[in-house]
């Protein structure tokens, strides 16, 4: 799986009420999540969001289960999201949705031009390719089948 | 030697399993996008051998017509597919899950990230979300990583107003938010095996704010003796020697009273270093300090006194609430000017029961401080029962050792 993307930069142990607030969350429009994603950090960002890769710190999606940081940012247009490490519900959440995630300690500039290689292993922010962690293998079906709903569609 | 993780998983840290999921439960939260999830994938049949639960515990009773439709299709779903279901007021889902249905050795995965909390039980409890939850309702199991362990040696006992939130808050301080990312904790030593379940279950919920997957006590004596009381007959679990990845130490009677300050659950300081500031709000209760020893020990201090702010109590189950009325406990609080919030989640998502206006603060025993966790320009500190009381009479944050 191939990704390119412009380069949102974000600091580090972003939770996942900061992603999408929990007074967004009862609903089952998606639209409303894409809206609203970051809004407690800086309302400024959704609109940024579609084409973007977001390079973060650290502990990306930390806190709650809740699956609509994921989606809210899958629906806001988000590419790929890399961090030197996420939180571990974010993680299956988002490849369960399709999201790819790469975890990379990546130095971040904004709105540069990032190019990335699943099945080649490599994220390339510009000039020089940086290996990356590869998923799992069972993970790696999963994003490739576009999300866990897809992959059991298929695997039933 | 293996981790407790690695022998209720059955292989070692690293490896990746696919293993049956012995119990699986979701909330009103949650399970209305497992349901979504579970009708895209073409669900028609739970998977086989598993004990399926719903409990509505975070908008419980519903705050408008959107969660009501959203509710009343869940709780369909849930009856015809012939899940446990828990309607609201019967309590938060980690805290029915712990009255008696949890056992060790077992394989337990809930979708909401404090599933950690039943790892009190010697089970290997974790947290994931929506579209996990209904694969597991399809199929009955899950994948997972087998996790690197973090040791928590505990020795002593509580001394003073010290308690086990204090003593989660100092784990987290010390950890980081990130701390034990893909790691589990091991619970062990001689002060482990002093603490009440009671007290077991706030140190494996707040696993989960430093990154933890799980947090595991191993089962003894007061675990066989708890589940007897619920009509299950258990084996200990004997704790081996096993290489951890790390092993922190702490004495609890070290311990001293604590609170995490905004906006972040491993920024720590003792409650003395933030005496005085003033607070709008009390909040007890939740899958951390919900309990009826907890409302037992709050009782106790603010008894024929009166609360200086609002102060909302609400219970983590209908069990805890009925015992909290037969034994006065209930009476105490409200003669003290607290109000009751039905058994759930209560304001802790800041969906209702406790919103908090713009610059308004709260002391909570609940586990997270998030920006605007509880309504929008709200600010949290979190602490321990007895911190929530003396602060309560005051109406400001005071230490339980004051006074």
């Amino acid at each position: 799986m191939q990704g390119r993307g412009t380069a949102v930069c974000l600091p580090a142990d972003i939770d996942t009420d900061v992603i999408i607030a929990g007074r967004y969350l009862r609903t089952k429009d998606y639209g409303i999540w894409a809206t609203h994603v970051f809004e407690d950090l800086d309302a400024s960002l959704a609109p940024r969001l579609k084409g973007a890769i977001i390079v973060a710190g650290k502990n990306f999606g930390c806190g709650s289960s809740r699956e609509q940081a994921a989606l809210a940012l899958r629906e806001a247009g988000v590419v790929a999201v890399i961090a030197p490490s996420f939180a571990r519900i974010f993680f299956r959440n988002a490849i369960n949705i399709g999201l790819p995630l790469i975890e990379s300690d990546l130095a971040c500039e904004e709105g540069s031009t990032i190019v990335f290689d699943l099945s080649g292993g490599w994220v390339d922010p510009g000039g020089k390719r940086h290996i990356i962690r590869p998923l799992s293998p069972r993970m790696q079906e999963i994003l490739m089948a576009g999300g866990l709903v897809q992959y059991w569609r298929a695997h039933r | 030697m293996s981790t407790l993780s690695e022998r209720i998983l059955g292989a070692a840290a690293g490896e990746y399993v696919d293993r049956k999921v012995n119990r699986a439960y979701a909330h009103d939260g949650t399970g209305v996008l497992a349901l979504e999830a579970w009708k895209n994938m073409g669900g028609d049949r739970l998977g086989k051998d598993t004990d399926y639960h719903i409990q509505f515990d975070h908008i419980a009773p519903a705050n408008n017509s959107t969660t009501a439709t959203l509710q009343h299709d869940l709780r369909g779903f849930a009856k015809r597919a012939s899940m446990q279901f828990s309607d609201i007021g019967c309590g938060i889902c980690h805290q029915l899950m712990g009255e008696g249905v949890v056992l060790p050795g077992e394989i337990v995965v809930g979708a909401d990230s404090h599933s950690v909390t039943l790892g009190a039980f010697g089970a290997f409890a974790t947290g994931v979300g929506a579209t996990d939850m209904a694969s597991i309702w399809l199929t009955g199991e899950t994948w997972f990583r087998v996790p690197e362990s973090i040791g928590i040696h505990l020795t002593g006992r509580f001394t003073g107003a010290a308690e086990a939130k204090d003593l989660a808050l100092a784990y987290v301080g010390k950890l980081g938010t990130d701390g034990a990312t893909y790691q589990a904790l091991e619970f062990v030593g001689e002060g482990a095996h002093y603490l009440s379940m009671d007290e077991r279950l706030v140190l494996s919920n707040l696993s989960v704010e430093a990154g933890s997957k799980a947090g595991l006590f191993y089962a003894d004596d007061v675990t066989i003796r708890f589940l007897k009381e619920h009509g299950h007959d258990v084996a200990s679990q004997e704790a081996a020697s096993c290489t951890y990845r790390q092993e922190v130490d702490f004495d609890l009677s070290d311990v001293v009273p604590l609170v995490a300050i905004p906006h972040r659950v491993d920024t720590i300081k003792p409650v003395d270093a933030v005496a005085g500031v003033p607070i709008d709000q009390v909040f007890v209760g939740t899958c951390t300090n919900g309990r009826y020893s907890d409302l037992a020990r709050f009782a106790r201090i603010v008894k024929g006194k009166k609360v200086a702010i609002r102060t909302i109590v609400v219970p983590a189950s209908a069990t805890i609430l009925e015992k909290a009325i037969r034994t006065g406990v209930l009476a105490d609080i409200i003669g003290a000017g607290c109000t009751i919030g039905t058994p759930g989640c209560g304001p802790c998502l800041g969906y209702h029961m406790g919103v908090l206006g713009e610059g308004e603060v709260c002391l909570s025993t609940a586990n997270r401080n998030f920006k605007n966790r509880m309504g929008v320009g709200g600010e949290i500190y979190l602490g321990s029962v007895a911190t929530a009381a003396a602060s309560a009479l005051k109406g400001e944050i005071t230490s339980p050792e004051v006074g």
